[in-house]
């Protein structure tokens, strides 16, 4: 091969990047961009199924956006996510931060950590309607938690507990708990990792105690890892949907306290409203893109200030 | 030179493998289309209406008969009775089930109607099952054929059918669906309760006991202080209430609450405040095992359907071993009117347009609802009540005795509830209502929230089932 061919093949290799690339952008544009964008269209328009006739699609404007926030109980739905997703995610990152200490950290050098890294990780696999059904039959008014407890002793009359709001959403957080605490481990143990252990050898030298160690070297370098898996918690949080859809038959019971805001979306598409479903859909996505970016900002902007 | 070849062949057929994936479906669905193209040009003469009778018996038939239902009683029925018409027409049944729970199975058959016009024609609908809970939305569509001009069953045919059950689904004139039962309600007590505490298991004087809400009430103090459930959970009344309305759920586009509804509220709050009932709810296995071996209800209301499909299955100690006395509380149940005249459920089958059937549907139709022998058959096999006046007095005449109600012949008490049957006040938007109104005040009984809450959350649903509802 000449030189000049040589400087020419060097030069193309960049075009491959974007050749490779394309796929993704087209499957993007095709499946996501393009649905989204429809979405938008539509939450302008009425159209529903009434009995077997097709009602619309008539332009109605902001009519659905009204009717959401008016009407229909779109803020307690909203309390109702966030609740149960801070429920569930306070204890996950606590725990999380945890177990990622203790497996990273060197002086303690646990025994059989990849034994239990692997049984941390384990609920993630289970498919969550599984998972659901399994808590359902568990904590059901006649369910072998309630035998157990009413055997010990320790209550006399079976607790409903699907009939209680706390109860519900308790029984959806600890779910949501048990399945995510593994990966969020995995996560912030691989962010832990990361940092330059001659950081920590200087302040072991120092003198410093674990808990130092942990608030003034490990908290600050992990801030990064910190929001991505804010962030994407946040965002699983807001479209939490199977757990509680499953654990309560789609009804979002008692009076309605463990309805998500896809259960409720799921209801417009279940009844083939898909105007207001449309609107739900972009109310959605600005909440959540709203949310994303304050969480972000407020995790980054920090990391800048020191 | 070659390599940018080769790398750029390597592209395009990553790209259009990936891409492929994504729209096999689509071509996949295209050859088949094209493939019947044929046959279904010829199917959209034939399901034109009025053609399609004339030449019903000369015209070949689709290879592949769709049912969709909701359970598989329709199944049963079929696979004991009619099963050889499948052989005589050499087509092959296939049956599509969907629950019935939150309009799923009304959401399924919609999609599928609405795509009959362009599906493939072993895909097409060609029999579908409908409730009286929402037969109008389906009767009142072009959807559901008209048995006499489009299929072939003549009046005669139809004659000893209850008027009732052809008065449901008949819109302007046109009778669009038949069925093999009459569904009149009755009251199913445990004999052995009664006897402790009424002191008699006579259907006659636990019927005396029983005769109007007043009396129910106090019977059910008496149960209750024998340390027995009145009824099981918090639905087993409402039927004999919302059957009992005075105009139907929905006024042009907008709900009303009949006060007989909220009779049903206030009972089953007291019956729930004071212990007369196990608090369950319908269908859920807590249900189901309250009418089996270890159950302490008195009793259950149950339409003929419910009495030997339901019950009778719950009734029993093992399942698998045969159905008779000394299994389980075989025999043990006995019937009688109950407070209130009431109705529940009943199935019909109607044929869907588009279908490339019609001799096998007519055939089958006449088989399982016309047919007088078949159906007496059926009640003798089954101790259903089927639909067919005259066979059904015979047997209430007869010595007709059930060995599950303990001898009693059932048959005769529904003969006499059958006539009372009024469906004036159904509306198509039966079957979501009544689940959306139970399940709210499921709540109120258990007492998680208040009366104004409970109506306000039926609102709620009753309007994202039905966005075209007001309040």
């Amino acid at each position: 091969m000449s030189a000049s061919q040589k400087k020419k093949k060097t030069v193309s290799y960049n075009k491959w990047g974007y050749i490779f690339l394309l796929p993704f952008f087209l499957i993007y544009c095709v499946f996501s961009l393009v649905p989204m964008l429809s979405t938008f269209y539509y939450s302008f328009f009425e159209n529903y199924m009434s009995g077997l006739n097709t009602i619309g699609p008539n332009f109605v404007g902001f009519d659905n956006f009204i009717k959401l926030f008016t009407e229909a109980d779109l803020l307690k739905y909203l309390e109702n996510t966030v609740i149960m997703w801070l429920l569930g995610f306070i204890p996950q990152i606590a725990v999380s931060l945890m177990l990622a200490a203790w497996f990273t950290n060197n002086r303690l050098k646990l025994k059989a950590s990849g034994f239990f890294k692997t049984v941390i990780y384990m609920p993630n696999l289970i498919m969550a309607s599984a998972f659901s059904m399994l808590f359902f039959a568990l904590f059901s008014n006649n369910g072998p938690i309630n035998m157990l407890l009413m055997d010990a002793g320790v209550i006399e009359e079976p607790i409903h507990y699907m009939s209680s709001t706390w109860g519900a959403r308790g029984l959806i957080a600890l779910m949501n708990f048990l399945m995510w605490f593994g990966n969020t481990t995995i996560l912030l143990m691989a962010g832990m990792m990361g940092i330059d252990p001659s950081l920590f050898e200087a302040a072991e030298v120092d003198g410093a105690t674990s808990s130092q160690v942990f608030r003034t070297i490990t908290m600050p370098l992990l801030k990064p890892i910190l929001a991505y898996v804010m962030v994407t918690s946040l965002i699983g949080g807001l479209q939490m949907f199977d757990l509680p859809q499953i654990l309560t038959n789609g009804k979002g019971g008692p009076d309605r306290t463990t309805m998500t805001l896809i259960m409720y979306l799921n209801n417009h598409l279940f009844s083939k409203n898909y105007g207001m479903a449309g609107a739900l859909s972009v109310i959605i996505f600005i909440v959540t893109g709203a949310l994303s970016v304050l969480v972000f900002k407020m995790l980054t902007s920090q990391r800048e200030e020191r | 030179m070659k390599k940018k070849v080769l790398s750029l062949l390597l592209a395009t057929t990553m790209t259009a493998g990936l891409l492929a994936g994504c729209g096999s479906s689509d071509a996949a669905t295209s050859t088949t289309d094209s493939a019947p193209a044929k046959t279904e040009a010829k199917d959209d003469v034939t399901a034109d209406t009025t053609d399609a009778t004339a030449s019903a018996g000369t015209t070949e038939q689709g290879k592949i008969v769709n049912i969709y239902c909701w359970n598989d009683e329709f199944k049963s029925r079929y696979e004991a009775y009619a099963a050889d018409l499948a052989d005589t027409h050499g087509v092959e049944v296939n049956f599509v089930i969907v629950a019935n729970e939150n309009n799923a199975y009304q959401n399924n058959l919609d999609a599928a109607l609405m795509a009959q016009e362009t599906a493939a024609a072993d895909d097409k609908v060609d029999v579908f099952l409908i409730e009286a809970d929402y037969a109008t939305k389906y009767t009142k569509s072009q959807f559901a054929l008209d048995v006499v001009n489009d299929i072939g069953l003549t009046e005669a045919d139809l004659a000893g059918q209850y008027q009732y059950t052809k008065d449901i689904v008949t819109v302007d004139g046109v009778q669009k669906g038949t069925t093999w039962q009459a569904t009149p309600g009755l009251f199913a007590y445990r004999r052995s309760i009664a006897k402790e505490v009424l002191g008699t298991d006579d259907p006659v004087e636990v019927q005396a006991a029983l005769s109007n809400w007043e009396n129910f009430d106090a019977t059910a103090a008496k149960v209750n202080e024998a340390g027995y459930f009145m009824l099981s959970g918090y639905d087993d009344s409402y039927r004999t209430f919302s059957n009992n309305v005075s105009a139907p759920w929905v006024d042009g586009t907008k709900i009303q609450i009949d006060d007989n509804m909220m009779k049903w509220v206030e009972q089953t709050k007291n019956y729930t405040d004071l212990g007369y009932n196990n608090k369950t709810t319908l269908w859920a296995p807590e249900w189901s095992a309250d009418q089996g071996p270890a159950g302490k209800v008195f009793g259950f209301f149950y339409s003929t359907w419910g009495i030997n499909f339901t019950l009778l299955g719950n009734s029993l100690a093992d399942a698998s071993a045969e159905a008779a006395v000394g299994n389980g509380i075989y025999g043990d149940y006995g019937v009688c009117e109950g407070p209130q005249p009431y109705y529940w459920g009943g199935t019909w089958i109607c044929a869907a347009q588009g279908t490339d059937n019609i001799p096998f549907i007519k055939d089958m139709m006449y088989r399982l609802t016309c047919d007088a022998e078949t159906m007496k058959q059926i009640t003798l096999d089954t101790q259903d009540y089927t639909n067919n006046e005259a066979a059904m007095n015979e047997i209430a005449n007869s010595d007709y005795a059930s060995d599950f109600l303990g001898g009693q012949n059932h048959i005769a008490l529904f003969a006499e509830a059958a006539k009372k049957i009024d469906m004036s006040n159904i509306s198509d938007y039966d079957q979501g209502l009544n689940e959306a109104f139970q399940q709210s005040f499921h709540e109120y009984f258990e007492g998680n929230v208040d009366m104004d809450t409970a109506l306000e959350n039926f609102y709620t649903s009753a309007v994202e089932k039905y966005p075209e509802l007001t309040k």
